[in-house]
């Protein structure tokens, strides 16, 4: 007995995205062209932010480990990158690179303590986590103890390819910097976005899910329930680690306060991932950009603009659960990053 | 040697001890009905065959392994497959995910390569007309069959089956009863925890009666039924 059926994961709308997807791609890379330095800025500050939010998404959303901890990952990459280029004059684009390979390497021991714990015990201790991080490093007098320091100006100055941009676009040397790291984000929030998607199509992806919805049950079919979860861990600590050096280049400043933001790295990531649709590649997008339109239009009304945020993201979850993206892909049954393996049935069956 | 062997395997939360030294035989292909009242043990055995659970003591032997310490993820590749008494479906994924997750991770297979063997499964199992649906919002029957199609879906040697009938109606029980025998006729080795007796009694050639985490009678079913140490339990005998 076999069935005329195939399975499919690919529906309509998700290759039109494809196509769509890399002309965006395509038009993002050329934008620096066409659009100021500011905006320049603002894709940056958006991009990393993207990245960010798909890291804990990968980690919240499909694994259902809600940190509050990712900040320690962002600083410890940031602070990577600090002591490599400041200290050893080590080239700044590899050095981001590095950030992601040293937050991995503590979030082994990180992970070690944390898997001890579940649910509320997990994101608590994630955070605590985060704090030891943050007051470890406000000892360290190399790179300014609890006051910071700044990346020295020749090591800014002489990024590797800003003559090229500079003689390229026309434009004065820290705005061909700006437009260098924009491209570093760009690359990174649309690497971070094809790892994790391709991950999820895998097997891998749906042995995550299945640990998320029951981890005893997927046990019981042979899932490695430990290995997996220690495998998102990473992936999502090596991510924050890399987006958190990226950052802090382009500040050029740093301090403990600032790299380990609880605030900046974790709460604004939440509250993105969470208003555009957590457990979806596509919510986080949404939530990057409905962010930063709150963000300018706030920005006047000094600390309201917290509260107007928190009291957005009360309202999104009440009404729309699964996020605006949930929402909309509910009335429109679009999807972009499909992911559900379909059973469909090519001819009428006969063996009924 | 036994297919699946207990030999002393005991089992305390505290105070209160589970399973008390323990030892039961299955041959390979038999079905063995365990039925003992609510409390006596009967689910914590499953999960200390299964690995859900690790005994106190004793040793636990699967095709002449010694399997006491095997974490549970890797006893499933050693072939031993399980239905939970509360069914405990992968809630996001769909019914046919839901067998592909187990087929493919149980197996150690490629999706591709199990996936027809999925859909057979679920031909069975009767799960066809559901098979793109959230496994979240089923009903109780297809939940019960789920977990049973799951459990086979990894191809287990051994099926440890946890009150699958209970609370069904005789209808349904009937059509879960002949899937099970069909499966045991295939070879696969069964144990089955029921409250339903009639359906239990229908399938299995050998029945065990688990009391205070002691088992207190085993062999033919008609004849255990009717042995006075059960009397007394189900219905007070003596009293």
């Amino acid at each position: 007995m076999t069935h005329n059926a195939r399975i499919e994961i690919a529906t309509r709308s998700s290759r039109v995205f494809l196509v769509f997807a890399f002309a965006a791609i395509i038009a993002a890379v050329f934008l620096p062209a066409f659009v100021s330095r500011g905006i320049i800025k603002d894709m940056f500050a958006i991009l990393t932010l993207l990245a960010l939010a798909q890291c804990w998404n990968l980690l919240a959303g499909y694994g259902g480990l809600v940190s509050v901890g990712q900040q320690a990952f962002v600083g410890l990459g940031a602070y990577t990158l600090f002591a490599v280029v400041g200290l050893y004059g080590f080239d700044p684009l590899l050095s981001i690179l590095m950030g992601g390979v040293v937050a991995l390497l503590f979030a082994i021991p990180f992970a070690f303590f944390l898997f001890r714990l579940d649910g509320a015990y997990f994101a608590i201790g994630s955070w605590v986590l985060a704090e030891v991080a943050r007051l470890s490093v406000a000892q360290w007098k190399a790179v300014g103890g609890g006051t910071g320091t700044s990346l020295p100006r020749d090591t800014v100055r002489s990024m590797p390819g800003t003559d090229w941009v500079r003689a390229l676009f026309d434009v004065s040397g820290s705005a061909a910097r700006d437009i260098i790291l924009y491209w570093i984000a760009l690359i990174l929030a649309v690497a971070l976005m094809t790892a994790i998607y391709v991950l999820m199509r895998r097997r891998i992806g749906l042995g995550l899910t299945a640990v998320k919805d029951n981890a005893e049950a997927a046990r019981s079919v042979g899932i490695n329930a430990s290995a997996i979860k220690w495998m998102t861990y990473l992936i999502s600590a090596f991510g924050a680690g890399m987006v958190g050096a990226l950052i802090f280049l382009q500040t050029a400043r740093i301090s403990p306060g600032a790299a380990f933001s609880v605030t900046d790295w974790t709460a604004f990531v939440i509250f993105v991932v969470v208003i555009g649709g957590i457990g979806t590649l596509e919510g986080p997008i949404l939530g990057v950009i409905v962010f930063f339109v709150l963000q300018n239009f706030l920005a006047d009304f000094g600390s309201w603009y917290l509260v107007a945020l928190g009291a957005a993201g009360i309202v999104v979850m009440i009404f729309a659960p699964q996020g605006l993206w949930g929402l909309l892909r509910d009335r429109l049954g679009l999807t972009l990053f499909p992911l559900r393996r379909r059973v469909i049935f090519t001819s009428e069956r006969t063996d009924l | 040697m036994a297919f699946l062997k207990l030999a002393d395997v005991s089992k305390s939360f505290g105070a209160l001890t589970v399973a008390d030294k323990v030892s039961l035989e299955v041959p390979k292909g038999e079905a063995l009905g365990i039925v003992g009242p609510n409390g006596a043990g009967k689910s914590t055995l499953f999960n200390l065959i299964t690995g859900n659970l690790r005994p106190d003591e004793g040793k636990i032997t699967f095709k002449d392994q010694d399997i006491t310490k095997v974490p549970a993820n890797r006893r499933i590749h050693a072939g031993i497959g399980r239905s939970f008494q509360v069914p405990q479906p992968f809630g996001s994924l769909t019914v046919f995910e839901n067998l592909l997750a187990a087929a493919s991770f149980g197996r150690n297979a490629s999706e591709q390569d199990v996936a027809q063997d999925c859909l057979e499964i679920l031909e069975t199992t009767e799960l066809m007309a559901v098979v793109n649906t959230p496994a979240a919002g089923l009903p109780l029957l297809n939940r019960k069959r789920l977990e049973m199609a799951r459990a086979l879906a990894t191809q287990p040697d051994l099926l440890l089956l946890d009150e699958i009938a209970g609370g069904l109606t005789d209808g349904e029980c009937v059509a879960l009863t002949d899937t099970i025998r069909s499966v045991n006729a295939q070879g696969v080795t069964i144990i089955w925890i029921e409250h339903v007796l009639h359906a239990l009694t229908a399938v299995v050639q050998r029945l065990a009666v688990l009391d205070f985490g002691k088992v207190i009678a085993q062999g033919n079913p008609t004849e255990v039924m009717g042995s006075d140490a059960v009397r007394e339990i189900y219905l007070g005998a003596d009293s």
